[in-house]
């Protein structure tokens, strides 16, 4: 189908596109990427008086290391994600994790500001800029807010953003030494919505975790960090650990059934999903034979 | 605001001024106003691959961006990748291995190829699925297609097919 009629507005600066969003409110739409809106639009699931087009806004854009953190502008397309060399140093799961948003012409317009605004609780960014600790920077009227990506996303294409706020970039703790990730989505094809999803930030020290944060995706209404990885902490992993580990994350999440999968089934491949975590962080279990 | 807007851009080299409607997408743009109907329009929603152009050099689905966003811009269509000579021999290949039947998603999916040859000198059948992967055909079952792609990557490094 085609999109209902709008009007068009092209945004020239972050407070030129705030003073759009708070004369519409809920009436307008930003549009970032539009590999999500688009979409929604073209279907017909919404029709927007307006669309605040934020796209030539370039205060908007980059990548910088500014000490501790690196600073990832909200227009940062997923292909930009891929290719920095500053993210895959300081930030190499959301390298990984991009390479799994959708196909190459995707990536090529999706950005990184839109997909966690759009807050697809089946999608990568969401649960990686979680997995990282990463904050969310947000302006409005009255000036900038910072909200922990933990607490950022509220539900389904749900977040703490309000419709008179534009979300304006992402800060990520740097890798420190020792970290390690882990990425993996099970799908039906590649770049398809993931069944079930992690994403992981751990620190191994000793062949221990002294920290991992583990966000499940496409198992709930929002990334779900598990608190069933607190049982893998400080702690030599063996089979009994790991097996009671993952029946704690099995009790944790609630997961949707729809045509892809039943709950039973995702709440499966997640427990998989943090026993190959570990696999892959700390090498197999130490003692018992394969779990 | 809802009115006509005016946009200049270069389609295949030309450029090109016009007034469009906020509301129209740029595969509807390029097919009804300009005709250029080697673009094709299949699911509308970013699935299926068919609409795929060129943007600045870069691949997207222009069922999935709209016309007013190519202000400015450089749009490169099926019709220019052809017409340039630019594709001759993934064109060849393609019908040397029948890898199209009712050739819907051809444009698309010679656009994408081309995209990862450009990027890339020698993907292995692995690579050429992952980068096709988002363009769609229901009639050859894929393996003509990467068969196509691979023969061409090979026929590009100098090396027997």
């Amino acid at each position: 189908m085609k999109a209902s009629a709008f009007s068009y507005a092209r945004a020239t600066s972050v407070a030129n596109a705030l003073e759009l969003l708070v004369a519409y409110g809920d009436k307008a739409k930003v549009l970032s990427g539009g590999q999500s809106l688009m979409p929604a639009m073209n279907l017909r699931l919404i029709s927007p008086e307006l669309i605040v087009d934020i796209g030539e806004i370039t205060e908007l854009r980059g990548i910088a290391v500014r000490g501790d953190v690196l600073s990832i502008g909200a227009l940062t397309r997923h292909v930009d994600l891929l290719r920095s060399p500053e993210i895959a140093a300081h930030a190499p799961l959301l390298t990984e994790a991009a390479a799994h948003v959708a196909h190459p012409a995707i990536r090529n317009r999706g950005t990184l500001g839109g997909s966690l605004a759009h807050a697809d609780p089946a999608s990568e960014l969401p649960a990686s800029v979680v997995a990282l600790n990463a904050t969310i920077v947000v302006s409005g009227q009255t000036g900038e807010r910072r909200i922990a990506a933990g607490e950022f996303f509220t539900g389904i294409y749900e977040t703490a953003l309000s419709a008179q706020e534009l979300l304006i970039a992402v800060e990520v703790p740097v890798a420190q030494k020792n970290s390690a990730h882990f990425f993996h989505e099970f799908a039906r094809r590649h770049g398809d919505y993931a069944i079930a999803g992690l994403a992981a930030q751990a620190i191994v020290q000793a062949g221990l975790f002294t920290e991992l944060r583990a966000a499940f995706f496409a198992v709930g209404d929002r990334p779900i960090l598990a608190k069933a990885a607190t049982k893998l902490i400080n702690i030599r992993i063996t089979p009994a650990v790991l097996a009671e580990a993952s029946a704690t994350l099995g009790e944790e999440l609630d997961p949707q059934e729809d045509q892809q999968a039943s709950a039973a089934m995702r709440r499966h491949l997640a427990r998989i999903l943090l026993v190959r975590c570990a696999s892959a962080l700390l090498g197999p279990p130490a003692a018992g034979g394969p779990v | 605001m809802t009115a006509a807007l005016p946009i200049s851009l270069e389609v295949n080299g030309e450029p090109v001024d016009a007034h469009v409607l906020p509301r129209l997408n740029l595969a509807d743009f390029l097919r009804e106003h300009l005709k250029l109907t080697g673009t094709h329009v299949g699911c509308e929603h970013g699935v299926c691959g068919a609409c795929t152009v060129r943007v600045n050099g870069e691949t997207v689905r222009s069922c999935l961006m709209l016309a007013v966003q190519t202000h400015g811009a450089s749009v490169e269509t099926i019709e220019g990748l052809s017409d340039s000579g630019e594709i001759a021999d993934l064109q060849a290949a393609f019908r040397d291995r029948n890898a199209l039947q009712c050739g819907f998603c051809t444009p698309g999916m010679l656009v994408a190829a081309q995209d990862l040859l450009q990027q890339e000198t020698e993907p292995d059948r692995e690579r050429i699925r992952e980068h096709l992967s988002g363009n769609y055909c229901r009639c050859t079952g894929y393996q003509a297609i990467i068969d196509a792609v691979e023969t061409t990557a090979r026929a590009r490094m100098g090396r027997k097919p």
